[in-house]
């Protein structure tokens, strides 16, 4: 019904693009249209990503090279250089902190969900807009506003945050503990509950837009699955955000108001006794993963779903098993709320919960199991075509077996009392939470770049970046398994003061070297980026010949995204090399009646009833015309 | 001046990288390559894929095989054994599937590379093969959570009664540690009562129990019998991790932890065995901390239970060495704590 309503509501505004004109402020900065605001998370998220990035160098100078004097960085980070080129260890531990904030919220959630499901939610489902522009725009200034205030903190005296991403109190609660619990913490707390206000106007636009606006004959068993992984994912973060910000308000409380939430029986060296008793840190990460959690799925299953249409368009086949597909991204939502403490087997809490804990983890393997079997079959006897994009998925496919496999290992508590904290588990979700979902972000922008800015980016270039950040990732991340194994505690600053630590300094070095060329082959993807936005091939209508909705607009779509009527869907997105088709693909939008030839039994008995409804949309249509005139 | 050189090195390279990308891609459009569905870069993907997995997956023998000795730390605790063979079990199940979908991974891009001449299979979905895939890992994993429930259920059981308890207490940046002394009951402690010169725990010497408690800065256990670590922290948490216990274990601030293992192995043995006079067991930190957290280390000496019962003996508490800890203590008490303070003189 509602699709219905909102053809009907379309015949009205479908010239649209021609009254309105944009001045540079609203086309480029306070934009209600969806695909800019798209745009924009994407560059603010490449830039996020570059100060991410360039972070975790810094600190893998100093685990890579702990010798090595450090004066040249001295013009930047001036006193955090010590006398003797040494990276301060404070300011070391800011850096991780900083790396992670900054690449799990600012790169991975508004970065690839915020720039994927605004751009592709209204384009793929067939809708003029979000069903709020002006939410949708105070989403993205509500995340740039979160930025800039934790782009400040980096230039703080004492530093920003450095107690970890988590931000675990007491440390996180106590400026006596450590620097960056200063001023630097109180900026990461109000920068985070901008970016929970805007993840959360923005996930409220996502469901709604998906809901509501999609178009006639989309039904959502005929939705894309970007747009069932974008959906789902909204659905994940606006459950769980808010529970980050009750954790979030009450560490504020605890740090400013004198509370006892998280705080009990403290004694600061050179300071004595706290008062605070009765708290529980406990209790923070307990709320903290609540959210911290489901956010790993908030960041993976955006990348899944870009990954099952890539993969899909350029093997030339259906995905396989599009039910199960969606069943286990189901599986995988309602799960991802029942796995967090599996974060916290040592933390001391109840070991019951721990069993409890461990058998809910390892079911959420099984749905994670189920996709990767059905990309392998999907990849099965298609007709592969390896553009960047497809390169990027299959290298996803990659990780999330690694980095996924290695999550059954920390899923058992038993195993984890081990591995827990050490670098097996930096290994793991930088594999499996990190690489992956940077493989579907990219994957996503060179798949969808043509339709962004109706240009083509280098192939070639692309296929270089590709492959130096493949082997480059698993250069990073693959030793480090064997590191952990080792047991090498996370966090540290240098693992010399140990005995059983006091080894590898080569793979150390190694893995350092390989991230600063990982990190170097960036510059490809940056160049290639901004050149082909101006300079280009230009892209044809439907480069990847691909059967969605997004490619049936204009080369650069205007306000309104189809400059006539919106186009009615038909199939799924997925018939490609239908037998007796005459192409390898049928878009959405070609009605069953038109392919006899290639229509499966159970469609050719759709087609009467597609019949009679077009019948009775033509009716609709002459009576709206007939109003009008 | 190198800069400058360095600097114009840098300007050529780019230059020169910009003309090879210029030119072939005029070359791409003259040939008409650039028009084509899937162009000759497909095949050199197609091909990497493979060169890919062969030189990835030697790689990984390679070095696995090599540093085995490096990374398989040694092993001291009984529960040690338990979850190192789950370990390696998880290892050998995750192994086996990581390397067949990582082959057909692979070779799937090689074998199924674009062809103009062929048509892809549509094969839309089969719920036979999607049940096996379902039910197959369910199991296998099953099989494996009851592994690892087992497992944790024996070592987060209460300690046995005969435990010897030993106190850790985490703060930045460092451990203290506390042995109850021969009645195997640790005094109570607050947190107020704690001055870093003569009672860095903060233990309550108005509990008797706490007149023979001692401190020592390593820490000695007896081989072949259980011990219960009583864990707690006095700032910020820590994390007690004894790597080659295979114990890990929270020093949450307000809320005491514990964890209770049997040591194999004595120091000197676990010489012996590696050929490493140097060799000691050590306590790490694994939450961080702050700014020291990479240097929180204490040692761990295991040593023969007579050896054990030995140097408990040649301890002495912390009253007998600071009596003025039981200075303000009620005229009963100090009566006991004189004559316990006598008994070790």
């Amino acid at each position: 019904m509602a699709a219905a309503n909102v053809a009907l509501h379309d015949t009205h505004d479908h010239d649209h693009d021609h009254e309105h004109h944009d001045n540079f402020i609203t086309k480029y900065i306070f934009s209600t249209d969806h695909k800019m605001i798209g745009k924009q998370f994407l560059v603010t998220g490449i830039f996020w990503a570059l100060i991410g990035g360039f972070l975790s160098i810094l600190f893998r100078l100093q685990l890579g090279f702990p010798d090595m004097e450090l004066y040249f960085l001295k013009p930047l980070l001036g006193g955090w250089i010590d006398d003797a080129g040494k990276l301060d260890p404070n300011f070391y531990l800011a850096l991780v902190t900083m790396h992670g904030t900054i690449m799990v919220f600012f790169v991975l959630t508004a970065g690839l969900s915020g720039t994927f499901s605004n751009y592709l939610i209204p384009l793929q489902i067939g809708a003029r807009d979000m069903a709020s522009g002006f939410m949708n725009m105070l989403s993205y200034w509500f995340f740039f506003i979160s930025g800039v205030i934790m782009f400040c903190s980096l230039f703080l005296e004492n530093g920003p945050a450095g107690g970890g991403w988590v931000v675990y109190p007491p440390l996180s609660a106590l400026e006596q503990a450590i620097p960056g619990s200063g001023m630097g913490m109180t900026l990461w707390l109000i920068a985070m509950t901008f970016f929970i206000a805007s993840s959360l106007l923005g996930g409220i636009n996502y469901i709604t837009t998906v809901i509501n606006l999609r178009t006639k004959g989309m039904s959502f068993s005929r939705l894309p699955l970007t747009i069932w992984a974008f959906f789902l994912t909204a659905v994940i973060g606006l459950l769980s955000f808010p529970v980050l910000f009750a954790a979030a308000l009450l560490l504020v409380f605890d740090r400013s108001f004198g509370t006892s939430f998280y705080l009990a029986d403290i004694y600061i060296s050179g300071e004595g006794a706290l008062p605070n008793t009765g708290g529980s840190p406990v209790l923070y990460q307990h709320l903290f993963w609540f959210l911290g959690h489901p956010e790993v799925y908030i960041v993976l299953l955006p990348a899944l779903g870009i990954t099952s249409e890539v993969i899909a368009t350029n093997s030339r086949k259906p995905i396989f098993g599009y039910k199960a597909m969606i069943i286990s991204m189901l599986g995988i939502t309602i799960l991802s709320f029942v796995v967090w403490a599996h974060h916290m087997f040592v933390s001391g809490m109840n070991p019951f919960l721990g069993s409890i804990f461990m058998f809910l983890t390892l079911i959420i393997a099984i749905p994670s199991a189920v996709k990767v079997f059905n990309y392998l079959t999907t990849l099965w006897r298609g007709n592969l075509i390896f553009t960047p994009g497809m390169l990027f998925s299959i290298g996803l496919v990659s990780f999330f077996i690694s980095g996924g496999l290695t999550g059954i290992f920390l899923g058992n508590s038993a195993i984890d009392i081990q591995l827990h904290d050490t670098y097996f588990v930096v290994a793991h979700f930088h594999l499996v939470m990190g690489s992956a979902s940077f493989f579907g972000l990219m994957a996503g922008v060179y798949h969808w770049f043509p339709k962004m800015f109706g240009r083509m980016m280098d192939a070639k270039l692309g296929y270089i970046h590709f492959w130096l950040t493949f082997v480059g990732v698993y250069l990073v991340f693959f030793p480090m398994h064997y590191i952990g194994i080792a047991g090498f505690p996370r966090r540290y600053y240098s693992w010399t003061n140990f005995e059983f630590s006091n080894m590898y300094t080569d793979l150390n070095m190694f893995v350092s070297a390989a991230a600063i060329i990982t990190f170097a082959a960036q510059f490809i993807f940056l160049f290639n980026f901004f050149y082909s936005m101006y300079r280009g091939k230009k892209a044809s209508l439907n480069p990847w010949r691909s059967t969605t909705l997004e490619w049936t607009t204009p080369l650069i779509p205007g306000h309104g995204n189809w400059p006539g009527e919106i186009p009615s869907v038909y199939r799924w997105p997925y018939d490609y090399s239908k037998p007796g088709a005459k192409e390898d693909f049928i878009p959405q939008t070609v009605p069953l009646s038109a392919t006899p030839e290639s229509n499966l039994p159970h469609e050719q008995e759709l087609v009467k009833l597609e019949k009679e409804i077009i019948a009775e949309e033509e009716q609709v249509l002459v009576a709206n015309g007939s109003k009008e005139a | 001046m190198y800069g400058f050189l360095i600097a114009v090195g840098v300007l050529l390279l780019l230059s020169l990288i910009w003309m090879v990308y210029r030119i072939q891609t005029l070359v791409s459009v003259v040939k008409g390559s650039d028009k084509k569905i899937a162009s000759s870069s497909n095949k050199i993907n197609a091909i990497l894929f493979i060169v890919f997995l062969l030189g990835a997956g030697f790689l990984m023998f390679w070095y696995s095989i090599k540093e085995f000795d490096n990374y398989n730390l040694p092993l001291a605790s009984e529960h040690g054994a338990v979850t190192d063979n789950l370990f390696w079990i998880t290892m050998a199940v995750t192994g086996i599937v990581f390397i067949i979908t990582h082959i057909l991974l692979f070779i799937f891009p090689y074998k199924y590379q674009y062809k103009e001449s062929r048509k892809a299979t549509f094969y839309p979905d089969n719920n036979k093969l999607e049940v096996i895939w379902t039910i197959v890992p369910a199991v296998v994993l099953a099989v494996l959570v009851i592994g690892g429930w087992k497992a944790w259920s024996d070592i987060t059981a209460p300690a046995p009664e005969n435990a010897h308890v030993v106190e850790i207490m985490g703060y930045q940046f460092a451990w203290e540690i506390r042995y109850p002394g021969v009645d195997n009951v640790l005094g109570d402690h607050d947190y107020r009562l704690i001055n870093e010169v003569n009672n860095p725990s903060g233990v309550d010497f108005s509990d008797k129990n706490a007149f023979d408690d001692f401190t020592s800065p390593v820490m000695v256990l007896p081989k072949g019998e259980p011990v219960l670590l009583k864990i707690r922290a006095r700032d910020v948490l820590h994390s007690v991790f004894a790597p080659h216990m295979r114990l890990k274990m929270d020093a949450v601030p307000g809320m005491p932890t514990r964890f209770w293992f049997t040591p194999t192995k004595t120091t000197a043995e676990m010489r012996q065995e590696l050929g490493d006079d140097d060799f000691v067991y050590e306590i790490a930190c694994t939450e961080i901390c702050g700014r020291g957290h990479f240097s929180m280390r204490r040692e761990i000496r295991v040593v023969e239970p007579a050896e054990y019962q030995e140097w408990l003996k040649e301890q002495k508490p912390y009253i007998v060495n600071d009596p003025t800890l039981v200075e303000n203590v009620s005229s009963e008490l100090k009566e006991l704590a004189d004559i316990t303070i006598s008994e070790y003189k």
